[in-house]
């Protein structure tokens, strides 16, 4: 496979290899990978993308892996961009949830593909964003992001999908709580895994409550939407009575109970998948959440761009180590030198818009 | 582009193929991959050689290495290299065999497109040697 213009061709004509191909150069931002990716961009917009995270051990890869699996029986295609943590000493990385997809295995319609970081800053939610249109634009129904939940920069990644589910395991009501802040408040869909466990009728209920205080973020105010009925109604300490006091429209959160190893709730949770998604499109805010997610990526971009455009800057004026010494040596400081060394690209600008005027 | 090329990361593949239960080599292979700076993707005990395909094909893999530790070599491996040459795959994936593979084994394997076989013994300095020179260009 030689010229980009035939990978994107093959990619298009449903050429496994074309796919695994287009994703390798997004994640080494090889030569050409933007004109590919901007080529693709034409082509998407059929998937729906769902994002799984949660804290290691949850049970994340083996409910991708049921999910799958339903899909396929449900007739769909599946995308699934495994994310795994690199180390930040060497870069290297191993990438391990591929072992628990055993379900869909020989099933070429179910695409996995192992990303790690690789350092970069804020990159990975970039290279994400594009294997997922890379996916899109290959004809994949459904496409699911699994990464854990730890740090912004695993956040970034997640809000790539429409629909966010957050594991949440039995037991772990301390963890709630120090998750409180993070990872919960980006849930659209709430799973209590291994919900045959001790403990996990505690946790549910915990996040109920939660839910209801409106303490977990904006999303999950509101009223309390048709769609979670069935799964509260699964529960016979659950008391209607507040559930009445609104009507708004907004979104509320949903439990979902599974046991993945199992496939038990997997149907459920497919179901709540559905109705998030007739809900973001209904309500109009899945364009305004689309809309943020472009405006972020632009915005990611330049920034890379720029800083590009400034290593050259940096290499002229001795590198950044040297500069680095300096600034030790106590003979300047790093706010001069960015300052300095921005000095040019402000003067371009300000000539443009002189030129402009 | 700008960004610059330093994001290559040479990707391996530590396979486990056929019924053989003993992964303890693999397992150190895989952590000094990793610690060599490679990004690893190891594929569990008991696979099938065609799990092995998709999984290298789908992750588009510079390096497929192959733990074979219970002789049936000589016939899961071709039952990969083909897998490979089916997709398109094969002549740019470097594909190691290690285990217990007798010398008479070999040089078939060779042909069918395996660039080196390590066996007991060899360090792991010397692997991750042999892929850092070999990894395919691409």
């Amino acid at each position: 496979m030689s010229s980009d213009e035939e990978l994107l061709e093959a990619l298009l004509a449903g050429e496994h290899r074309a796919l695994a191909r287009v994703i390798s150069k997004i994640e080494n931002r090889s030569p050409g990978y933007r004109d590919l990716v901007s080529e693709i961009y034409a082509h998407t917009g059929g998937a729906d993308v769902i994002g799984i995270t949660g804290s290691p051990g949850a049970g994340k890869s083996t409910l991708v892996d049921k999910l799958a699996e339903t899909y396929r029986d449900r007739g769909e295609t599946v995308g699934v961009i495994a994310i795994d943590p690199s180390s930040p000493f060497t870069g290297g990385a191993v990438l391990g949830d591929r072992i628990r997809m055993a379900s869909t295995v020989g099933d070429m319609d179910v695409f996995v593909r192992s990303m790690s970081a690789r350092g970069t800053l804020g990159g990975l939610s970039t290279a994400t964003a594009d294997a997922v249109k890379a996916m899109d634009a290959f004809g994949k129904d459904k496409i699911i992001i699994e990464t854990v939940g730890a740090g912004q920069n695993e956040i970034d990644i997640v809000r790539t999908a429409d629909t966010v589910a957050v594991l949440v395991p039995p037991g772990s009501g301390d963890d709630i709580q120090t998750l409180k802040a993070g990872i919960l408040e980006i849930a659209d869909v709430f799973v209590v895994n291994k919900a045959d466990r001790p403990g996990s009728d505690r946790t549910v209920q915990e996040l109920r409550d939660m839910i209801q205080l409106g303490d977990g973020g904006g999303g999950m105010s509101g009223g309390d939407g048709h769609h979670s009925q069935e799964v509260i109604d699964a529960h016979d300490d659950w008391d209607g009575e507040v559930a009445d006091v609104e009507e708004t429209a907004g979104w509320t959160t949903p439990i979902v109970e599974t046991v993945a190893t199992k496939g038990e709730g997997v149907d459920d949770l497919i179901s709540e998948f559905a109705n998030h998604r007739t809900y973001l499109v209904d309500s109009g805010e899945h364009a305004e959440q689309v809309r943020g997610r472009y405006a972020e990526e632009i915005r990611t971009l330049l920034r890379e761009d720029v800083h590009a455009l400034l290593e050259d800057r940096l290499a002229e004026r001795g590198g950044i180590d040297d500069l680095a010494e300096s600034v030790r040596q106590g003979e300047t400081d790093p706010y001069s030198i960015a300052g300095e060394l921005l000095d040019p690209v402000e003067d371009c600008l300000d000539e443009l818009e002189t030129e402009d005027a | 582009m700008s960004a610059g090329s330093d994001q290559q990361s040479i990707r391996c593949m530590v396979a486990k193929v056929g019924l053989d239960g003993h992964d303890r080599g693999a397992h150190v292979i895989a952590r000094a991959f990793r610690d060599a700076g490679f990004e690893v993707i190891y594929s569990g005990l008991h696979k099938g050689p065609e799990e092995i395909v998709q999984a290298a094909v789908q992750e588009d893999v510079d390096v497929l290495g192959i733990s074979i530790l219970s002789g049936a070599h000589d016939t899961l491996v071709p039952k990969i290299m083909d897998g490979l040459e089916e997709y398109g795959a094969k002549e740019d994936t470097l594909v190691l065999v290690g285990g217990v593979i007798p010398e008479e084994d070999r040089q078939p394997l060779r042909d069918d497109g395996v660039a080196a076989i390590f066996g007991p013994g060899t360090s792991i300095e010397e692997t991750i040697e042999f892929v850092r020179e070999n990894a395919p260009e691409r």
